[in-house]
């Protein structure tokens, strides 16, 4: 055994032993508790994927941290929530939010951040500034009241399942979704020729123009995609947790850390940190309450401190 | 470039002379009242309506007050202390108001009543800050509320689960800060000591919107819930409880089921019905003045709620007795307002539920409403009147020692599991 | 990958002055330092001084000292990011921590307060917050560039939620109120005039002192890690340590400005360490521009001016997006803030009088 497979077990083993004994004793404990915390854990994961994904996608080809992200999810949930109030159809909305975000994604691309490539630090603070008015303006308009999302029945009562007994249909819907989304994406990026630009671009920028490649377009299609996929899930996310000002702060922050986590410019490492976060939030609720909140700024500040370009991650 | 930000700086310079000029010229006929709410971030829906409310008072007296102008300053602060002081300062430093009316939260209202100290010659009333600590723990000579708070607001609703419901035994989830310690306080005081037991307490950080490993933890033998959310939080905490096969009945605080969480734009309501809670006004009370009331929010905002929130109703008491004062003394502010402020301490106010005096601590002594949710002819829903409570006062009807020694609300007070 | 392309470009700073000689007579010090001031120095310096003359109370406290205290803590930002290339977003972090320390040690109205004389309190405060500062730093010195942001946005935010959950130390949700601030030699520190003059004192030392150090062998040497990490780490300087010592100055310097904003405010709550004080910080320093110590001063100035008389000029309830209007116009069209706009304005003058002089034969 090489020194770096004998390290890497170890790294396992202080982990996972603990973790696998407190798993056991929560079994033992509380099956049904600690198994609906488990599916919880999964599911709000999945909610965070499908928002890290486009960040994470973003960052990865084009080094823009954009914060603003989180206000790209709440722009894409109010107008899908409006065009779902006009038509009454739910899964309008969903493409409705979706097309929104992707939209304004593309505007700003093409608009404010192809003048400022390469200037990392000032795409932030451009970030940043839109943000602080983006937030704002949507106030402004739809006020502070709490708006919620009518799916259709089918999806949105409760489903038996072995053990929990009963769990809610939509969020095992969202589960699907996350995952029929990831491998979407996967596959585009593996297996298209716009995908393949773009990994070469996350992996060297000047060889794709060198190589002939409208490195502009590629920008703005992702961008779009990426703002596109934080739509879809402000829509897909305020169906299961409700609309509200200061949701775009709290995605924001879960995407940060999932994308940290999981590595900067990986999809599969945004799902690893979404899964990693999602379930250390929910257990953290479950089992030890008052300081829950601080647990997935604790990973993230573990892995830092051990692998900074996180789990998945390419060192810069 | 130098030039424009000269420019700037010029414009901003006279912008202030004006306001300082407006404010100083046609002192003798106008009084200058300062208005303070959150307008920014989650509560941004309740301070819209809190001004709403304080406007309204102003609107019933035609702007006019003991034959002076009434001139409301507003400002706007975003939950934080700091920012509230801030803003306070401001106001009352800079703009020179003669009475503060604000802020909106329990956290402002304590710092905005430890500046109030500073500054004797102003008289401050709350806005809709609700905490117990700022009249019961060092209060200001200058700091007036005539609202009710959060343990006063659940007075009666303790007695109601206990002997008109049946529930013996409770869970409770509330939000993990001082507002739900005060109103978990008001309810447990009086259920616990009809017998009533609150076996399990799930204390929820703020700002956490996922409830499902919260209800997952839930005892499955207890009678009801005693859910202490407020707006967002109470709407996904009620869906997600749906939707994970919850069948308890609930019981809810003030803020659970106040109109805005009512009024979600949603479907997703039907599980509300028939919820008992309780705060300092009901929305259908056939009481005259509150049918007035409700006739004139309706009549002067068109873009308002149906009926009025629970920040309007409170800044429009607090404003009201204000300018009540004002009329009392016949615009008399001066020597450091000391007629003012007697004529506050010994008013009568006349609110739209009823008559409000105030205690030793400048804290009011008001009515109590417990409530069970309804659904009216035209589909909404709205806070049906059970019981009325008169003179709910601070100490919750204890005497001062008993009160001191169980000591204000918090994660452990009061206990009965 | 994309080494070139992907390197931070902004801020620029202006090169430092070299280091004085080794033997240098007092007279030789005093003739440098008077051909360095310039009348605009000596300006500002008579305008801070006699600002609470000419000022109301108001003006003097609200206005004066609270962008001095902000101004201080966005200098330690300025410090880190601009001369040092890290931009920390935990500045106002190490600020709360240095206020509620104080608050813990010193007198309040909340219990968990020891009561301690208020100078052991500043001192522990002071220590406990540099060490915090120290921990951040070594934390996020592993990441460069856009990471140290997102490290050190999580560690605030995580700071955050630590002080509003706890009860024990920190008072949870309500925080501190009622802080108070000392009396020394019969005169109430909080007072509006003491106040400015105190924040002044620790502002000009603040400036100074990061003007001193950027000249001393350990400034250059952080510029130059700024500049080019491994080309100092070739060259034999220890890239990881300077850093850290870079981190553990900034946090000095916000550790002070934490103790006069808790003054200031006297309180400290969750509130006053949440996300949008971090971004605050960051939009003072960003404002004035981080080239020069200056900077985060002005932007101070024009981040309270804005946040205090907004809501005279724009509707009440939009001045978040006033603030971030001017925010994004600073951003977009200007290098570097306020100072990026002085430079490229008075290098257009100077270029505009060479050319006047010049006369009509400019073509070659």
């Amino acid at each position: 055994m090489t020194a770096q497979s004998r390290r890497r077990w170890l790294w396992t083993l202080v982990f996972g032993l603990p973790l696998l004994a407190l798993a056991v004793w929560g079994l033992v404990d509380n099956a049904k508790l600690f198994l609906t915390t488990a599916l919880n854990g999964l599911t709000l994961a999945a909610l965070y994927f499908l928002v890290a994904s486009g960040f994470t996608l973003v960052f990865g080809l084009m080094r823009n941290v954009n914060l603003a992200h989180g206000s790209l999810y709440l722009l894409g949930a109010y107008v899908g929530w409006v065009v779902g109030d006009k038509t009454g159809s739910w899964l309008v909305a969903v493409a409705a939010g979706f097309a929104s975000a992707a939209l304004a994604g593309l505007v700003l691309q093409v608009a404010v951040f192809r003048f400022m490539q390469g200037q990392d630090l000032r795409q932030t603070l451009v970030t940043i500034a839109l943000s602080i008015m983006l937030a704002d303006v949507l106030l402004w308009i739809f006020g502070g009241e709490i708006y919620t999302f009518d799916p259709p029945g089918a999806i949105f009562g409760r489903t038996s399942l072995p053990v929990v007994q009963v769990y809610p249909t939509y969020r095992l819907v969202l589960l699907a979704m996350s995952a029929a989304i990831g491998v979407l994406l996967w596959l585009f990026l593996n297996r298209t020729r716009v995908g393949m630009m773009i990994r070469a671009g996350v992996d060297d920028r000047a060889m794709l123009a060198a190589a002939g490649v409208n490195v502009q377009m590629v920008f703005a299609i992702t961008f779009a995609i990426g703002a596109g996929l934080a739509g879809f899930a402000g829509v897909v996310g305020g169906t299961a947790l409700s609309i509200a000002p200061g949701e775009d702060t709290r995605y924001q922050l879960a995407s940060l850390v999932v994308v940290i986590v999981g590595g900067m410019g990986s999809v599969v490492g945004a799902a690893i940190g979404a899964v990693l976060i999602g379930v250390a939030e929910q257990f953290g609720l479950a089992y030890a309450p008052t300081y829950s909140v601080m647990f997935t700024f604790v990973i993230m500040a573990v892995v830092l401190a051990f692998r900074p370009q996180g789990i998945l991650g390419r060192r810069a | 470039m130098r030039s424009l930000l000269r420019q700037c700086m010029r414009g901003l310079a006279v912008a202030a002379m004006v306001v300082a000029v407006a404010g100083t010229a046609n002192a003798q006929q106008v009084v200058k009242i300062g208005l303070l709410a959150t307008l920014e971030g989650p509560f941004a829906a309740g301070g819209q309506d809190g001004m709403r409310g304080a406007e309204l008072a102003v609107k019933q007296r035609n702007g006019m007050v003991a034959g002076k102008k009434i001139e409301i300053i507003k400002a706007s602060s975003d939950a934080k202390p700091d920012v509230a002081v801030n803003a306070t300062r401001k106001l009352v430093e800079q703009d020179k108001v003669d009475i503060m009316v604000g802020p909106l939260s329990g956290s402002e209202g304590i710092a905005v009543k430890n500046y109030s100290k500073s500054q004797p010659n102003i008289t401050f009333i709350n806005g809709s800050s609700g905490a117990q600590a700022t009249t019961l723990q060092d209060p200001s000579p200058n700091f007036f509320r005539f609202n009710t708070e959060g343990a006063q607001w659940m007075v009666g609703l303790g007695e109601y689960a206990f002997k008109d419901k049946g529930y013996k035994k409770m869970a409770l989830i509330a939000e993990d800060y001082a507002f739900p310690y005060s109103q978990v306080q008001g309810f447990m005081t009086e259920y616990c000591k009809l017998g009533g037991r609150v076996t399990h307490k799930a204390w929820v950080p703020l700002g956490g919107k996922d409830y499902s490993s919260v209800i997952a933890k839930l005892p499955g033998d207890v009678d009801a819930l005693l859910v202490v959310l407020g707006g967002a939080d109470a709407v996904n905490f009620l869906t997600q409880y749906e939707q994970a096969g919850g069948n308890k009945p609930m019981v809810g605080g003030s803020i659970t089921v106040d109109q805005t969480v009512l009024d979600f734009k949603g479907k997703r309501r039907e599980s509300l019905l028939g919820t008992p809670a309780a705060g300092p006004k009901a929305d259908h009370y056939e009481g005259a003045e509150w049918k007035k009331f409700v006739a004139d929010y309706k009549a002067n905002f068109k873009d308002g709620f149906p009926i009025p929130s629970l920040f309007a109703f409170v800044y429009y008491v607090n404003m009201k007795a204000a300018l009540d004062g004002l009329e009392a003394v016949n615009g008399d502010l001066s020597g450091g307002q000391a007629k003012y402020r007697e004529a506050l301490k010994n008013l009568k106010l006349q609110t739209p539920t009823g008559v409000v005096t105030l205690d030793e601590n400048r804290q009011a002594i008001g009515t109590t409403f417990v409530t069970e949710v309804a659904k009216a002819a035209d589909g909404s829903f709205y806070n049906k009147v059970v019981k009325v409570i008169p003179n709910v006062n601070q100490r919750l009807g204890m005497s001062k020692a008993d009160f001191e020694k169980v000591g204000l609300g918090s994660r452990d007070v009061p206990n009965c599991p | 990958m994309n080494a070139g392309a992907g390197r931070t470009a902004w801020p620029r700073t202006a090169a430092p002055r070299p280091s004085p000689a080794p033997a240098e007579t007092s007279a030789h010090w005093l003739r440098r330092l008077g051909g360095r001031v310039r009348p605009r120095h000596v300006l500002v310096l008579l305008v801070a001084l006699a600002y609470p003359l000419v000022a109301t109370p108001f003006f003097t406290f609200q206005v004066g000292a609270q962008a001095l205290a902000l101004g201080l803590i966005a200098l330690s930002l300025t410090f880190l990011a601009g001369y040092g290339g890290m931009v920390s977003l935990a500045q106002m972090t190490v600020a709360g921590i240095a206020g509620y320390m104080y608050a813990i040690f010193a007198t309040s109205g909340t219990d968990i307060s020891l009561g301690w004389p208020w100078w052991l309190a500043v001192l522990l405060a002071l220590a406990i917050a540099t060490v915090c500062g120290i921990f951040i730093g070594w934390f996020s010195v592993r990441t460069e560039g856009i990471y140290t942001i997102m490290i050190t946005l999580a560690i605030g935010v995580a700071f955050f939620y630590l002080v509003q959950q706890n009860y024990s130390l920190f008072n949870g949700f309500q925080g501190f109120q009622s802080v108070k601030s000392p009396r020394v030699l019969g005169v109430e520190v909080r007072d509006p005039v003491p106040f400015y003059y105190l924040a002044l004192f620790w502002a000009l030392a603040g400036y100074f002192g990061v003007q001193y150090l950027l000249r001393t062998p350990f400034g250059v040497a952080l510029q130059g890690i700024r500049d080019n990490p491994r080309r100092m780490a070739a060259l034999g300087f220890h890239v990881t340590a300077h850093r850290v010592a870079a981190y553990a100055v900034a946090g000095l310097i916000a550790a002070v400005g934490g103790i006069l904003l808790v003054w200031y405010n006297g309180l400290v709550s969750p509130g006053s360490v949440g996300t949008s004080w971090l971004i605050n910080i960051l939009v003072i320093a960003v404002l004035g521009g981080m080239r020069h110590p200056i900077g985060p001063f002005i932007g101070a100035v024009i981040f309270v001016l804005l946040q205090n008389f907004a809501v005279d000029l724009v509707d009440r309830e939009r001045f978040n997006l006033l603030i971030g209007g001017v925010f994004l116009v600073i951003v977009l069209f200007s290098s570097d803030g306020v100072l990026g706009w002085w430079a490229a304005g008075s290098a257009r003058l100077r270029a505009r009088s060479a050319q006047g002089r010049l006369g009509r034969r400019v073509e070659a």
